[in-house]
């Protein structure tokens, strides 16, 4: 083997080991973060007043962007079950219970979360991060408060709170999605299609997707507030910030899907 | 009053601050001045414990800050108001919000306590009529009061402003520095001011220190700089044609009242 291959090899390994100690730091800056966020609001009304405002601002201002995401992925759904099940072996009340299992386990949480990864995330990656590009924070932290827990703790627990009512609105519109598409076109007849809806039911399910989406809250609201807390520089940086941590919060949504999918499912 | 004893701070192997030695004063506008980069905001930062220097002491009335733990520096931070270079007033609150802010969250006052001492803050600076405005909806200059009237709401001992007149005009930018002199003789603080503007240091600068490359290179008051001998600060204060003059017209005429240097 000549220099110049022997010199890339190691290159190439000293690269790897420069980004797993990033992230390392990364992850221990992170846990670093999460010890100020978890600590006893200074007020509790206080406290309690913007978790409110969090509660209207992250969840039930992304109540359309549920609803309308919903109804069309459902009827999608309903539709590509039908024209991708055209065995005379399959029963036709398979594209009900297809499209209710698909939207039950994967849709109405993972796909869902990482939909609101962009939408909530980027919403509050920015605003910490304007917040500390404008000096808000060092503001916050000369008065004495505890900027983090003042400012990321509300938007946690918010987000945590009012996700499963997302994620169930999303079931149950996605749902109707399909039944428009037996309703108004002839490519599935209604009776089947709630027959399918019905059909080897699974309650547990419905729980499997409401626990995941508790997590995958989580992720979304901590991820884009670490990456908006740490901004340094100005408003690119903060540009910057808000895809990271959207970028970040989606990637761990997807790996935090596999791990809590075997753990719940086997 | 506030010391500051051999405080030095590094970022990575780049020193930004040498042994540096300075007094601040109770009742008296105390002024650091430099060149941008030579470190004093760096040691403003130092002062109100958003930068911890690798050696030195910092003291407020004999305490020092480099030695406190998280709790008695959060009870210290009780004490100090500071004024940021671009206001750093919370962009979702009404101007009256952001000047209960610390009431709300360090007081046991009722609701009506807290918003009548917030009304008596923003009279203080003038800002009476803006208080349900939102800080976007304001100008610059009456967002620097605001941000007064928010540092002074829990009647701080201590008062930091980091350039304060920074993107205002030379008129408003004397109201501002004139509000802040006379917060500090009214209620006997220790104020400390950041500022590279002539206007202040000739006009409220009653004790001076000079930061030139990471050093404390000159310190005393506004009539001993016309009498400094250092290259550096007569190069940074008087080193436009203008500001010559004034000098000359200091040095031949004395120096008579506050304001002397501005009126000429």
């Amino acid at each position: 083997m000549n220099d110049n291959v022997l010199f890339v090899i190691n290159a190439a390994k000293f690269e790897q080991k420069m980004i797993f100690i990033d992230s390392l730091a990364t992850f221990g800056k992170y846990c670093l973060f999460t010890k100020r966020v978890f600590s006893i609001p200074d007020r509790w009304a206080v406290f309690g007043k913007r978790t409110v405002g969090e509660v209207s601002k992250l969840g039930i201002d992304s109540i359309p962007l549920v609803l309308v995401i919903s109804v069309f992925i459902g009827a999608v759904i309903a539709i590509q079950m039908q024209l991708n099940t055209t065995s005379p072996l399959i029963p036709a009340y398979s594209v009900g219970l297809a499209t209710r299992d698909i939207v039950l386990l994967e849709f109405s949480n993972s796909i869902l979360c990482l939909i609101l990864a962009g939408k909530v995330g980027s919403n509050i990656a920015s605003e910490i991060g304007t917040m500390r590009v404008t000096e808000q924070i060092d503001a916050l932290e000369i008065m004495g408060v505890n900027s983090a827990n003042y400012l990321v703790l509300p938007k946690i627990v918010a987000f945590v709170l009012f996700m499963p009512i997302l994620v169930i609105l999303c079931m149950g519109t996605s749902i109707v999605g399909g039944y428009l598409v037996a309703v108004f076109t002839d490519i599935i007849t209604v009776s089947k299609y709630v027959y399918g809806l019905q059909a080897m039911f699974i309650e547990w399910y419905v729980w499997y997707g409401l626990i995941k989406s508790l997590f995958f809250a989580y992720i979304i609201a901590s991820v884009a507030s670490f990456y908006g807390y740490y901004v340094k520089g100005g408003a690119l940086d903060v540009g910057k910030a808000s895809t990271d941590g959207v970028v970040s919060s989606s990637i761990l949504i997807l790996l935090f899907d596999v791990i809590l999918t075997k753990l719940l499912l086997q | 009053m506030i010391e500051v004893k051999n405080v030095t701070k590094s970022f990575d192997d780049k020193t930004v601050l040498f042994d540096i030695n300075a007094t601040f004063e109770t009742g008296k506008t105390n002024l650091i001045i430099g060149q941008s980069g030579s470190g004093k905001t760096v040691l403003m930062k130092s002062l109100v414990g958003l930068l911890r220097p690798e050696k030195g002491q910092i003291l407020f009335d004999g305490r020092n800050t480099l030695d406190m733990s998280a709790e008695q520096m959060k009870e210290l931070r009780k004490e100090i108001g500071m004024l940021f270079q671009g206001s750093a007033l919370f962009d979702s609150e009404t101007v009256l919000g952001n000047v209960m802010f610390p009431l709300v969250m360090f007081t046991d006052m009722t609701r009506g306590e807290i918003r009548d001492r917030a009304m008596f803050c923003l009279e203080r600076v003038n800002l009476q009529g803006a208080e349900n405005k939102y800080p976007s909806e304001i100008s610059g200059g009456m967002q620097k009061r605001a941000a007064i009237a928010r540092a002074i709401a829990l009647n701080p001992k201590y008062l930091f402003c980091d350039e304060p007149n920074s993107g205002l005009d030379p008129k408003t930018s004397i109201v501002i520095d004139e509000l802040l002199s006379d917060i500090t003789h009214e209620y006997n603080i220790t104020t400390v001011i950041n500022t590279h503007d002539m206007n202040s240091v000739l006009g409220i600068g009653e004790n001076i220190v000079f930061i030139y490359k990471g050093h404390r290179e000159w310190a005393g008051n506004m009539k001993e700089i016309f009498a400094t001998t250092s290259e550096a600060l007569n190069d940074f204060v008087f080193a436009t044609d203008l500001f010559q003059e004034v000098k000359d017209y200091i040095l031949a005429h004395g120096f008579t009242a506050k304001g002397a240097a501005r009126r000429k």
